[in-house]
């Protein structure tokens, strides 16, 4: 059926291509996808003529050589004799503990601060703004740069924890119930021990801990069965109206098989002590990593606590007061009405605040600690003389990094977003 | 009043009685105290530990800004000074470090007799920004507005007037070609726009470039990127990376918005590239690997490469912005501007662009706060950021050696200024283009 919107049918004609809206977006993305290609094309044969010209070509083979270059911090075990591909894999590991070691306490400070900021306390809440302001305003790199001026410049030598023959006195004394030892070259924490430890299984890429691995089997079982006791609670309660008293039960479920485990297992933790002039038996933290830490903690829980505030004043006291009114009590009123909808508006935020942080984490570079860009997009390349291997290869290992993440984000997202009709 | 009454009731009141003061618990500094410090046991126990929290802050840091030397050359003599004036022992600040070297915060290593060159750069800024901020100022500045980057460019590295000159001429020739083919034919006149100032670049800007060079030789003395540091590079980078990035930002939140498939893949592609890695990365790809991928031969300003490479960075995070504030409206403007009958670029312009701009103004101000930020990590490619570069440069001779806190304190506090005044000004600009009435 011919009405008076359709076109008169005089056969196509080449104009139409512009003219006609039905073929012109087909014209424009043939033209952009020329143009782009021709763009590509470009690029690739410039790169291709000046590897040729500098006699270089494009493999990833430096990946397999050896290395030659230590790094003082290791999460899985590596030497100078390893590859260039397992320092890229330590340094990818270093990357990942210092981010996830930084959204952690971040999450926990910026939580503090939001929280506090709103508080009706005039005076903690001018604090909590200064703090805000000043950490949000000024680069991170600074942030960073001042815990390590601070580390290195303030805090004392390892020597000075020493206890004087004479005076029975040491210059600086430990934190923490003599557990914690800040020193000008790393910070000595305690070291976890098993005495009856189950071993580990080797394996090429690194040793898995059993000890470990059985501690998170415990926990996930501990953790569905208590899901299932609150099931069984919810029903018992659906259908006589009757809620059987459970905390006990779940806090006995959630921690008791774990403590017997550990206490099974002798898990013990062995305070660093001073021998000779260094601390030993505990762990050493270099100071770069905990500058980087720092610095990126202080810096990312300002933001945090900024999203956090903004959550909590989106929800209206209307619902609150519309919860009170249905008769729930405060915690119910907390639980079902309040951080529902106060965590649908600072999940995702928090969660790009997240992969700032992880991004930032290539600061370390300024400190010297040796994560992926150290030693992929550091060492290695120089030592390789391979600038658009190792670069490109970075790229796309954060790239993963981010996208994995905020893949995350969008599977919550879809699971917590209005259903609307 | 009933005769009962007057006889029950010995005494009636006839006068009003004066109020009495409230009791002294409910007003002034002690009901604000009991209000706002001491409302429950909680909040007491929060005072006491925010009043600890000033007062050590206070202990550790007053006497140290107390104990400021200004006049000092080193910095044993600022503590010789120091230990004179207060004793053994005493800890003091040295100022004297920014005395000395404030230009080199300020200026990197520009030449210090051609000082008033950036500093005039900086103050025509504010002329070539009035008319965009401010709209009741007469349209004419805008013209200013727009030759002020080449402006900029040639009174910042100097040199010849032609090259900067024959650059703004390619400008106008594309944009006379569009108003003189645009009555003919819109499509030849866009085409045209484009390629007649390619054209120009390519093949015509050499020959005259040397003509007019020998004819009326007007330079001026010439500055290498390598003497730009401190905050004229910082400051040089953001201003340029925000100017170059809004309309890329534009145009890419339009093409993740577009119905067209190929356009959308494209921008999201680059966009969530970009967003992807850290701007460090992206930094090495500046000074290492655009060498690669630019014809042999061709090598350029590290500068210009940074700023390059800051821009696409930029204008990914601006992109997301944009494209925020374009799904914030309402379905029906897009509907209304196709009920008008406005085409794609005429209803953007006056319907929707206006509209999801000024919805997004905020995230931008916050953008390049951000990217103002960013741009101290260039030290990272050897170039002299004041944070670092300029500060480890200072470090690097005897007399300073091992200066840490004062320039730490001193580049800190100008970008908090910056900064904070950059957001203040982003929620002024939000309150006064607020329409809706909440």
């Amino acid at each position: 059926m011919a009405t008076a919107s359709d076109a008169p049918n005089q056969g196509f004609r080449l104009s139409q291509l512009i003219y006609d809206t039905r073929y012109r977006s087909l014209t424009i993305q043939v033209v952009v996808f020329i143009l782009v290609m021709g763009g590509m094309a470009w690029l690739i044969d410039n790169t291709v003529q000046n590897l040729q010209q500098l006699g270089k070509d494009f493999n990833f083979g430096f990946l397999f050589n050896r290395a030659g270059y230590d790094i003082g911090q290791q999460l899985i075990p590596y030497t100078n004799d390893s590859t260039h591909g397992r320092a890229m894999l330590v340094g990818l590991l270093n990357t990942l503990w210092v981010s996830l070691l930084g959204c952690v306490a971040a999450t926990v400070l910026g939580i503090v601060i939001g929280v506090l900021r709103l508080s009706n306390n005039w005076l903690v809440g001018r604090l909590m703004t200064v703090y805000v302001e000043i950490f949000r305003n000024i680069p991170v790199l600074l942030w960073i740069l001042v815990a390590l001026a601070f580390l290195t410049e303030v805090t004392p030598a390892p020597a000075a924890y020493r206890v004087n023959a004479e005076t029975g006195e040491a210059q600086a004394s430990m934190l923490l119930f003599d557990n914690v030892a800040i020193t000008n070259r790393y910070t000595a924490v305690p070291a976890a021990e098993f005495t009856r430890g189950l071993g580990a299984i080797e394996t090429p890429l690194a040793p898995i801990s059993l000890n470990f691995l059985a501690l998170a089997v415990v926990v996930i079982v501990s953790v569905w069965a208590n899901r299932r006791l609150v099931a069984h609670a919810n029903k018992l309660q659906e259908t006589t109206g009757f809620r059987p008293v459970t905390w006990w039960k779940s806090l006995l479920i959630l921690f008791g098989p774990a403590i017997a485990l550990l206490v099974a297992l002798g898990f013990h933790l062995v305070p660093p002590e001073l021998k000779g002039f260094n601390f030993t038996g505990g762990v050493n933290v270099s100071n770069a990593f905990v500058a980087l830490w720092l610095g990126l903690t202080l810096y990312t829980a300002a933001f945090i606590a900024e999203i956090v505030r903004a959550g909590i004043l989106a929800i209206s006291k209307g619902q609150t007061e519309a919860a009170f009114a249905l008769g729930l009590r405060p915690k119910r009123t907390m639980n079902l009405v309040i951080l529902p909808q106060a965590l649908r508006v600072i999940v995702p935020p928090l969660i790009s605040q997240y992969l700032n942080l992880t991004k930032n984490s290539s600061l370390a570079i300024a400190v010297g600690y040796l994560d992926l860009r150290g030693t992929l997009g550091g060492i290695t390349l120089n030592q390789t003389g391979r600038e658009l291997e190792a670069i490109l290869l970075m790229m796309l290992i954060y790239l993963a990094i981010s996208l994995t993440i905020s893949g995350a984000m969008n599977v919550y997202n879809k699971s917590v977003k209005l259903k609307e009709r | 009043m009933s005769d009962t009454h007057a006889q029950t009731v010995a005494y009636v009141r006839d006068t009003m009685l004066e109020p009495k003061p409230a009791p002294s618990t409910q007003t002034g500094a002690v009901k604000w105290l009991r209000d706002n410090l001491f409302s429950s046991w909680l909040n007491a126990a929060l005072t006491v530990a925010g009043l600890l929290v000033v007062y050590l802050l206070f202990t550790h840091f007053f006497p140290w800004f107390r104990h400021s030397v200004w006049n000092a050359d080193s910095l044993k003599e600022c503590r010789d000074i120091i230990t004179g004036e207060f004793g053994e022992g005493a800890t003091g600040a040295c100022w004297g470090v920014i005395r000395e070297r404030w230009h080199q915060f300020m200026f990197g290593f520009y030449p210090p007799e051609l000082y008033w060159r950036p500093v005039l750069v900086f103050v025509l800024l504010f002329v070539a920004l009035a008319p965009i901020l401010f709209t009741h100022l007469p349209r004419a500045l805008l013209s200013f507005s727009a030759i002020y980057p080449l402006l900029a460019i040639w009174l910042l590295w100097g040199g010849s007037v032609w090259p900067v000159v024959m650059t703004g001429a390619g400008f106008v020739l594309g944009y006379l070609a569009l108003k003189l083919l645009g009555n003919v034919n819109g499509i030849i006149a866009g085409i045209a726009a484009f390629a007649v100032p390619i054209l120009f670049w390519m093949f015509a800007v050499g020959p005259i470039d040397d003509l007019l060079k020998q004819i009326v030789p007007i330079s001026i003395q010439s500055v290498d990127s390598d003497e730009f540091g401190g905050f004229l590079l910082a400051i040089t980078i953001g201003v340029g990376g925000i100017v170059m990035s809004l309309p890329l930002g534009i145009i890419l939140a339009l093409g993740r918005q577009s119905d067209m498939f190929l356009v959308k893949s494209f921008s999201v592609i680059f966009i969530e590239f970009i967003r992807g890695v850290p701007l460090i990365t992206l930094l090495f790809v500046a000074s290492l690997l655009l060498n690669y991928f630019l014809p042999p031969g061709t090598s350029f300003d590290i500068i210009l490469r940074v700023m390059i490479l800051v821009t696409l960075f930029a204008a990914a995070y601006i992109a997301e912005v944009i494209r925020g504030g374009l799904a914030a409206l309402p379905r029906g403007q897009y509907e209304a501007a196709d009920a008008l009958g406005l085409d794609y670029w005429k209803a953007q312009r006056f319907i929707i662009l206006p509209q999801a701009l000024k919805i997004s103004i905020p995230g931008i101000v916050s953008t390049f706060i951000g990217m103002f930020k960013d741009t101290t990590l260039v030290v990272f490619v050897g170039l002299f950021d004041p944070l670092k570069g300029i500060p480890d440069f200072i470090r690097s001779v005897f007399e300073w050696k091992g200066i840490y806190w004062e320039p730490f304190i001193f580049v800190g506090a100008i970008f908090f200024i910056l900064n904070f005044s950059m957001s203040r000004y982003s929620m002024y600009l939000e309150r006064k283009l607020k329409r809706d009435h909440r």
